[in-house]
């Protein structure tokens, strides 16, 4: 599929605060909507941006309410992509192992889900830098045939 | 935005939490007081019902995580119940089945911190 046969393209700009979590939700539930996503499918979005973005503001922004999280959805009938772009600090998520709960709750720990929830929830996830400092996951669902 | 609330109540001597609308890293620190309200007033028995919560991220599971063992160190515990499937099936991804106990309803919570008392 030629990326610039995407038919639908959206873009939210918000800046980087946990109150903005419900606005995120809110843009990734339409335009999965608009896919054509069974709910539950639908749900598993949703959460992956939500998770990504809670990361961005602790981790890349240390909660500085002033740094810039940029949502652009693009969709055809085959697959759906989120792209979230930030400029704060740069993290490796390869470097977070996969949680043990066991081990997490021996060990009084309570980071590191979100990320694992992501890998769980989607079909592909990928971490790059970009150009002028900036981070960017991709997180893609695949529609069903 | 009120898009989450939290009401605590006791029935006889275990605290229930009643949870209801979106928990998330906005709305987790709501949760964490209502936590350290119970520590504070050496409450350690609680039952979480999820019968009103609409969504969850990892910020409000981590907020269960940082609490359960101080509870169980205190012969308390904290269970889960009125949980909807949509919900439970985070949980459920994570894990948390193996360290947490999930009841259908309030009651059976409350009976097995009561038989537990008995024990």
């Amino acid at each position: 599929m030629n990326y610039t046969n995407k038919k639908i393209e959206k873009e939210l700009v918000v800046k980087s605060t946990t109150d903005n979590l419900a606005l995120i939700r809110s843009f990734t539930k339409k335009a999965a909507e608009e896919s054509g996503f069974a709910d539950e499918t639908i749900g598993k979005i949703i959460l992956a941006v939500d998770e990504a973005c809670t990361n961005i503001i602790k981790h890349a922004y240390n909660f500085s309410p002033d740094g810039k999280i940029t949502i652009s959805i693009k969709f055809d009938s085959s697959k759906f992509s989120i792209s979230i772009t930030d400029e704060g600090i740069h993290f490796n998520p390869n470097s977070v192992p996969e949680p043990n709960i066991i081990e997490y709750y021996k060990q009084k720990k309570v980071g590191g889900l979100g990320i694992y929830l992501i890998r769980k929830l989607m079909d592909e996830v990928k971490y790059s830098t970009l150009t002028g400092n900036k981070n960017q996951v991709v997180l893609v669902k695949y529609l069903p045939r | 935005m009120a898009d989450f609330n939290v009401n605590l109540r006791d029935v006889g001597n275990v605290s229930i939490i009643d949870v209801k609308g979106y928990l998330d890293a906005h709305t987790a620190p709501e949760l964490e007081n209502v936590f350290n309200k119970l520590l504070d007033g050496k409450q350690f028995k609680v039952v979480v019902n999820f019968n009103d919560l609409k969504y969850i991220s990892s910020a409000g599971l981590g907020v269960f995580m940082a609490y359960v063992e101080t509870m169980r160190e205190n012969k308390g515990d904290i269970k889960f119940s009125n949980m909807k499937e949509s919900v439970y099936n985070i949980f459920d991804l994570l894990g948390f089945p193996i360290l947490y106990e999930f009841y259908k309803e309030e009651l059976e919570a409350i009976q097995k911190f009561n038989l537990q008392g008995q024990a």
